[in-house]
């Protein structure tokens, strides 16, 4: 598709927005992997894996796998955001492989945030 | 040596608290129990820093299973070898399992800071159009596009008072406006993301994180201006950030938001990625146009300044990365709203990346006008390990160095500039009382003049003298006049070089001079460096406390140290390397720096 007026600009914010909607609705949770330089550096590809790993080693349907870029915290890359439907999204800081299916079993399934490993603000 | 291939390796931490557990034992208890298995050949121990749980050491890692040992004895050691390294059993008994949560308080650094230009980073997929878009983004293209002439763009942006982000701190909107009148078929809009100061590192996670961002501004300024074609400048140190400008300039195309007939509107503009080859000074704008027409990375005298005659002759704007991802904001929310945020002469926020001594190292955006003290107490938590503040540097290497006294000074580009340092793309060095100020100068002024691109000859050749001087001081052969001569140096080099790099060179040993002129005489004249960091100029001495243990013996590198098992030791001055590691490894403070 190509945008050739401010209102097809506005049909595709529509659908990205509506598809964004449907994702959530279908997702029970969202997981978000900081994949900046920062993150890269401090290990992001493996809890990257680790995330994916456990998603699939377990076969938890629904959980939606992202990646961003850096959210400024850098030394507390791997940086892993956690959304499980409509509670507060939880931000954990030094997200080893460990930690990353840790997270992915008692967060994401279990449904207990693990409080010690959170960015506080 | 030719390299030998292990198919184990054995962290051991010989980190101070190990050391005084039982380190060293460990560790022979390792090559005891490896050369009896005949596995010396195939495993390899490597001492290291801290591991992470020095307060249950001795402990090792073993690779490639990253098994991680705890509470070691001796005896532990025979099984862990007899067990996991010979038969590849892990040994539970010892191994540290994940109790990993009792870990230190992750803290964020808190309210001063302010998301603007930075709120999609870390949130959006930066390799996801839609998820811009969605995001409000393209619309400010939008409203560009559907409702306002390039005359109202450049108007808005002056209005603003948006400031060069790249460190210059010229007004954008003049830049364009310049630009906008010259009357020439082809014009160019230049993003400069070849962020080359240490320790900084703003665009580079503005490209990774929100890239379509930068391309809106580009697309906003080329329509302001009247160019078509648009080049980013980024530097091949950056691959990631390549990847994701090249993976947006694609999904922008294939949207017809970079392109032929731009919204319908019959405007085109398109964007290339031009990847630099390491020189420093390619950040300076007439050096990065001379790399992207292929020529040698020199700078050039100004007038004509870009904006009349830049890329190939024609009339170009460079504006950095920062300051393009600000237009998309300016555009959609007002120039009236921009005006809210900042100081009186400086509008908006920057991002900072903040480093050295402080507890939180990282990136920050603020608003212009914030002060020094709160950005380094309240933004960064203040000095590590309880230390004292000692000066901060702004700017990058072509910066200056401010002491304590100057924390109340607003960060801005007038403030900044009246304490002899620079807003610069925004570094933030924090340095501690442990720092020798003499010896930062000499560090920054190692790398301009590594870096100068030799056209100048006060710039090539003065930057080298001051260099030397600042060696010899450090060495302890300074003599009276050296201050003098690395001032008059210095007004030279500022005053015979084309561009920032040797403008600003001497920033760092002018500033030091100025706010810790002491230090230079004490090097000069006492000999002395109070910070105990010149090698020259310091000696290590052991007292009488000495117990004997021999670890300090064992562990010099240049077996400077001798003494006997229960006597104390004696370390000879002339072979001593001042490298420091008797002083980390002594467990009674028997070692002193003088």
């Amino acid at each position: 598709m190509s945008v050739k007026s401010l209102e097809d600009l506005k049909k595709i914010k529509e659908e990205a927005l509506r598809k964004r909607e449907i994702r959530n609705a279908n997702a029970r949770a969202h997981i978000t992997v900081a994949m900046g330089t920062c993150g890269i550096a401090a290990g992001a590809r493996e809890t990257m894996k680790a995330v994916l790993d456990a998603i699939e080693k377990d076969q938890i349907a629904g959980v939606l796998v992202t990646q961003t870029g850096c959210i400024g915290l850098c030394e507390f890359e791997p940086i892993v955001d956690v959304q499980v439907g409509e509670e507060t999204k939880a931000t954990y800081g030094k997200v080893s492989p460990e930690r990353a299916r840790a997270i992915v079993t008692e967060h994401v399934v279990g449904g207990k945030p693990i409080k010690e490993w959170m960015i506080t603000r | 040596m030719p390299d030998q291939f292990y198919r184990s390796h054995i962290l051991l931490c010989t980190d101070p608290e190990c050391l005084a557990k039982g380190a060293q034992d460990i560790e022979d208890a390792l090559v005891r129990a490896l050369d009896a298995h005949g596995l010396r050949d195939e495993v390899d121990i490597l001492e290291t820093s801290r591991l992470g749980h020095c307060h249950t050491g001795p402990e090792i890692v073993v690779y490639p299973e990253g098994v991680s040992y705890i509470n070691l004895t001796p005896d532990a050691i025979t099984e862990i070898v007899s067990e996991h390294l010979l038969k590849g059993r892990i040994v539970q008994k010892y191994q540290f399992t994940a109790e990993v949560r009792k870990d230190e308080e992750l803290r964020a650094p808190a309210a001063k800071e302010m998301r603007i230009i930075m709120a999609r980073c870390g949130v959006i997929d930066p390799e996801n159009i839609e998820d811009y878009i969605a995001d409000e983004g393209y619309a400010a293209l939008g409203k560009v596009m559907s409702e306002m002439s390039p005359r109202n763009v450049i108007d808005e942006i002056l209005k603003s008072n948006l400031r060069g982000r790249g460190g210059a701190g010229f007004p954008a909107g003049r830049k364009w406006e310049f630009a906008a009148n010259q009357k020439s078929e082809t014009k160019f809009v230049i993003c400069n993301a070849d962020e080359g100061d240490p320790g900084a590192f703003m665009n580079r996670r503005l490209l990774e994180g929100d890239p379509h961002a930068v391309l809106e501004g580009m697309i906003i300024a080329g329509y302001a201006i009247g160019a078509h074609q648009g080049y980013i400048y980024c530097r091949a140190e950056y691959p990631i950030a390549v990847r994701t400008i090249r993976i947006a300039i694609r999904q922008a195309r294939e949207l017809s938001l970079l392109g032929k007939d731009i919204m319908g509107t019959g405007f085109d503009f398109d964007v290339e990625l031009r990847i630099g080859a390491g020189a420093f000074v390619c950040g300076e704008e007439t050096a990065l146009m001379a790399s992207i027409e292929g020529k040698r990375g020199e700078p050039r005298p100004r007038p004509p300044f870009p904006a009349v005659s830049g890329l190939w002759g024609k009339p170009t704007i460079i504006n950095n990365v920062e300051t393009l991802a600000n237009i998309p904001n300016i555009i959609r929310r007002g120039a009236d709203w921009f005006q809210t945020i900042g100081n009186e002469k400086n509008k908006g926020t920057k991002t900072f990346t903040l480093a050295g001594d402080v507890v939180r190292t990282g990136l920050i955006e603020v608003p212009l006008g914030i002060t020094l003290g709160e950005v380094v107490f309240d933004v960064a938590g203040g000095i590590k390990d309880g230390r004292k503040f000692k000066a901060i540097q702004t700017g990058g290497p072509m910066g200056g160095c401010i002491p304590e006294q100057f924390l109340e000074t607003p960060i801005d580009y007038e403030n900044l500039g009246a304490l002899g340092s620079i807003m610069g793309s925004g570094g933030l060095v924090v340095m501690d009382d442990t720092t020798c100020m003499v010896d930062i100068a000499r560090f920054f002024m190692d790398f301009t003049q590594d870096e100068s691109c030799g056209k100048c000859v006060p710039c090539r050749i003065g930057t080298r003298r001051i260099l030397e001087i600042l060696e010899k001081i450090c060495k302890g052969d300074g003599e009276e006049g050296d201050i003098e001569r690395l001032e008059s140096l210095s007004k030279f080099i500022v005053a015979g070089s084309l561009c920032g790099l040797g403008q600003g060179a001497p920033n760092p040993v002018l500033t030091t001079i100025k706010y810790f002129r002491d230090e230079y005489e004490a090097h000069i004249r006492e000999k002395k460096c109070a910070a105990k960091v010149c090698k020259g100029l310091i000696s290590y001495r052991i007292l009488d406390t000495c117990t004997g243990c021999m670890v300090c013996s064992r562990n010099c590198p240049s077996h400077a140290i001798t003494g006997e098992k229960k006597q104390v030791h004696i370390l000879n001055d002339d072979l001593c390397e001042r490298c420091g590691i008797c002083l980390t490894v002594c467990k009674f403070d028997a070692i002193v720096v003088e």
